[in-house]
């Protein structure tokens, strides 16, 4: 298979302090999991079951309303226990009661490499984890009636202490090339490894490429944008590894398997370590992992790009991580007047934290300033940017909510999290991830 | 429900004084950092803000500016041929310059909070540095009054009725100057203006008032003549001890802002360096079609150095890109000596040399990103 190395220069590595210990701390059985529609992008819900209907892990839960064959499915057997509703009656999600049997809907072991297209497609449909793959541009759920130009795999994470694969999957490979072989029948599948001695350098049925550099080298769009960039028209689906080993057991083991290492970290994060868990596992069950006498940010994802759940909230279909920070909501006299901030962490030399690289920072949730106007060039940003666009035009043009300009400048190859670190630098202290979000939901409208 | 409705504070929205909500908003954020969080996105954020880089930008005039106030004394004890100690100098000169700051910085600071609060935002720093600048670019003499307008003419047709710092198209500070130069040409060249005198002093004879730059026009054999006063050699113009608008004159205090700029990142060295280049090769054009003086006397006279560093580099009214950086960068060092070779009239020339780059950037930008988008489809069409 052909190969290729990419270094990358651009980007930046955020010292935040609390990477989590190659250990697994606890293995948390949740008694109650969530499903939730809100975080597969183009999901339109509707109700397969009702409270108090019994479920076993694979089971079918919910439907998409344009596609009926999209489902998203129970990781756990039990009962339903009840349906979250907000505004509108807008579902917001179904809790499941586990019954700690852990009775699985058998999908029928498979062979991959004997599978056909049409075959892997509809294992993956009735199994739940066709929503694993996310449909690039605008990162949607997949179109099952096409075929992309290529499905990417990023095999590692270069977000801020985010969870390690080759120790989160190391011993997952059969499963992971098994789910190789699958997608390869659907299309060419390419492998991101970060070098080439990488546990996952070696799989099977792919392009594997080997993609180094910092913050944001690990970000599946990066990736795409310098080994076959999308072009209008094209689409490439994406999926990340995590889920591609539970796809690999669907076929290997004939059951809807989810449960994954997940990494517990960040600078309130009392002993950073890795936990054994499911997806929609309620946050609250890692409350005794956090610092108690602060108010803490319980984050599923990244500090970049993640979502702030709540200790109320659930951990998220794809996340693999749980960040926990203070909310830094004190003020500080004179901070930016200071000649030194040895506190704070600053990727610009206005401050010293440069002179101390391998210092790492107990960050928090404070802006360090307030909101302004773009004042800084489109380079300042490019520099955190390793992809082939200007992100301040792009930027401008989403708020200048120009549909021709948009697509100029790159709005098919970028998700808001390839925008994150920008939003991180920048001075001016914008939402950029939430003005990308607009800019690609007006895409989709328009181009609807 | 009424009674639970939080009522605005005295200067919150709909508050009695709410008018001012900016403004106090202004001060206390100057003071202290707010605690404000992140809402979504990114959940933590870099330390560095505006307010950051525009205290290191202010920071970077300030050798320039002292500098320049201990000039105008040495000046004007040379043209009147008293003696006085540096601190002496010194004193005089900030005692000259200091109501130049009051005024810039009075005048522009109530126009910029003013709009801010219209415009129910947070008041840009942006200001800070223009306010920095432009007693520095200005002849010390200038009447007061000349600089209110000047600076409220810059402040609000050259930046709000555009929304405010971050989108104006021209360097504020040089609109100002550029403002007194069209509007008061009287009071802003010839050679009495470059030297404070006090009421009923006299130069003494054979001095002059006279910059290096005005003399060139001449000829070489008229700038022997002030070299009795105050040297005219490389050197000298290079260290600054002649006469000029008030922070031009210093190549050294000038580099000491330079290295600030370009270690801390604020400004492009890209533009300095390419401005630069631009002055020699168009002053070495120059020496092939005969003028006299050495292409590199440019970068020591006259405005050149001030405003390549402090000026032609502010972020908001250069190119974004950093190919258009480099074009800016030359474009503006060319025309500036291009002026000064061929404008009888006019000695100096970076003025306009950066307003017009200004006007450019835009442009230079759209063609460089055009360019950029061209080859990139081509080479997508080709894989």
């Amino acid at each position: 298979m052909s190969n290729s190395t990419i270094d990358l220069k651009k980007g930046l590595s955020i010292p935040v302090s609390g990477a989590a210990d190659r250990i697994v701390s606890e293995k948390l059985v949740p008694d109650t999991v969530a499903i939730q529609p809100d975080e597969f992008k183009g999901f339109l819900p509707r109700l397969l079951v009702r409270e108090g209907d019994a479920v076993l892990a694979g089971s079918p839960v919910m439907a998409d309303k344009k596609n009926p064959e999209i489902l998203l499915t129970s990781p756990v057997s039990g009962t339903v226990k009840e349906i979250v509703r907000g505004d509108k009656r807008k579902l917001l999600a179904v809790l499941i009661q586990s019954d700690a049997k852990q009775e699985y809907v058998d999908f029928g072991v498979q062979d991959a490499a004997a599978a056909s297209a049409d075959c892997v497609k509809s294992t993956l449909l009735k199994s739940g984890l066709w929503p694993a793959m996310i449909q690039r541009p605008y990162g949607i759920l997949a179109n099952p009636g096409i075929t992309p130009k290529a499905i990417f795999v990023s095999a590692f994470s270069t977000a801020p202490l985010a969870a390690d694969t080759e120790f989160t999957l190391a011993d997952e490979c059969k499963a992971i090339q098994a789910g190789i072989t699958a997608l390869s029948k659907i299309a060419k599948v390419h492998v991101c490894v970060p070098c080439s001695s990488s546990a996952f350098a070696k799989v099977k049925d792919a392009s594997v490429h080997v993609v180094s550099g910092k913050h944001p080298a690990g970000n599946v769009g990066v990736q795409i944008s310098h080994i076959s960039p999308i072009l209008k028209e094209e689409t490439v689906w994406t999926v990340s590894l995590t889920l591609l080993s539970a796809i690999g057991k669907v076929f290997s083991e004939g059951k809807l398997i989810l449960d994954r290492k997940v990494a517990v970290t960040g600078p309130c994060a009392k002993n950073p370590s890795y936990i054994e868990t499911i997806p929609g596992m309620p946050i609250s069950l890692i409350g005794k992992m956090a610092c108690p006498d602060t108010e803490v940010r319980f984050i599923s994802g990244d500090i970049l790009s993640g979502k702030n759940v709540g200790k109320q909230g659930y951990l998220g279909f794809f996340d693999n991580q749980i960040s926990l920070i203070r909310e830094g909501r004190d003020t500080e006299l004179f901070g930016w007047a200071k000649p030194f901030r040895f506190n704070q962490f600053s990727a610009t030399r206005s401050y010293f934290s440069r002179l101390c690289p391998k210092k790492k920072y107990d960050m928090d949730t404070n802006l360090h300033g307030g909101p302004r106007a773009f004042v800084m060039p489109d380079s300042f940003y490019a520099d955190v940017l390793p992809m082939d666009i200007y992100p301040l035009y792009l930027i401008k043009a989403c708020i200048a909510e120009d549909i021709d300009k948009m697509e100029k400048f790159g709005i098919y190859e970028v998700l808001p999290e390839d925008l994150a670190l920008c939003e991180f630098i920048d001075p001016s202290k914008n939402y950029i991830q939430s003005i990308i979000r607009k800019g690609i939901d007006l895409m989709l409208k328009e181009m609807a | 429900m009424e009674e639970n409705a939080k009522k605005p504070g005295l200067f919150e929205e709909g508050g009695p004084l709410g008018f001012l909500h900016s403004t106090v908003d202004a001060f206390e954020t100057f003071l202290r950092v707010p605690g404000t969080v992140s809402l979504k996105g990114a959940h933590v954020r870099d330390s560095v803000d505006l307010k950051r880089i525009m205290i290191i930008a202010v920071l970077s005039v300030v050798p320039a500016a002292i500098f320049g106030m201990w000039n105008v004394g040495y000046q004007h004890a040379l043209a009147t041929g008293t003696t006085a100690s540096i601190l002496q100098n010194f004193w005089f000169g900030f005692l000259r310059v200091l109501p130049l700051y009051i005024v810039a910085y009075v005048v522009g600071l109530a126009i910029e909070f003013g709009s801010a609060q219209i415009r129910k935002e947070e008041v840009n720093e942006g200001y800070l540095m223009s306010g920095m600048l432009i007693p520095l670019i200005v002849p010390v003499d200038v009447p007061l009054w000349m600089l209110a307008v000047a600076v409220a003419f810059a402040v609000i047709f050259g930046k709000e009725v555009f929304g405010g710092t971050g989108m104006n198209i021209w360097n504020p500070a040089l609109l100002t100057r550029a403002f007194l130069f069209f509007a008061y040409p009287n009071q802003m060249s010839g050679s009495d203006t470059w030297i404070h005198l006090k009421k009923g002093e006299t130069m003494i004879d054979g001095a002059t008032g006279a910059t290096p730059l005005s003399y060139i026009r001449e000829g070489a054999d008229a700038l022997t003549n002030c070299g009795a006063q105050y040297g005219t050699d490389v050197w000298t113009m290079f260290w600054g001890g002649v006469p000029g608008s008030v922070g031009e004159t210093s190549v050294i205090a000038i580099l000491i802002g330079a290295f600030i700029l370009i270690y801390t990142g604020v400004a492009s060295w890209k533009i300095m360096v390419s401005s630069v280049a631009g002055a020699l090769l168009v002053g070495w054009l120059g020496n092939l079609g005969g003028d006299a003086i050495p292409a590199y006397w440019h970068l020591v006279m006259g405005g050149f150095a001030f405003g390549t560093v402090f000026m032609a580099t502010d972020p908001v009214t250069s190119p974004q890109t950093e190919c258009g950086k480099w074009i800016y960068g030359f474009l503006v060092g060319a025309i500036c000596v291009v002026i000064r070779l061929f404008n009888p009239g006019y000695a100096e020339g970076m003025m306009l040399a950066i307003l017009l780059g200004n006007t450019f950037a835009p442009l230079i930008d759209h063609c460089v990103v055009e360019r950029h988008i061209t080859k990139k489809n081509k080479k997508a069409k080709i894989a």
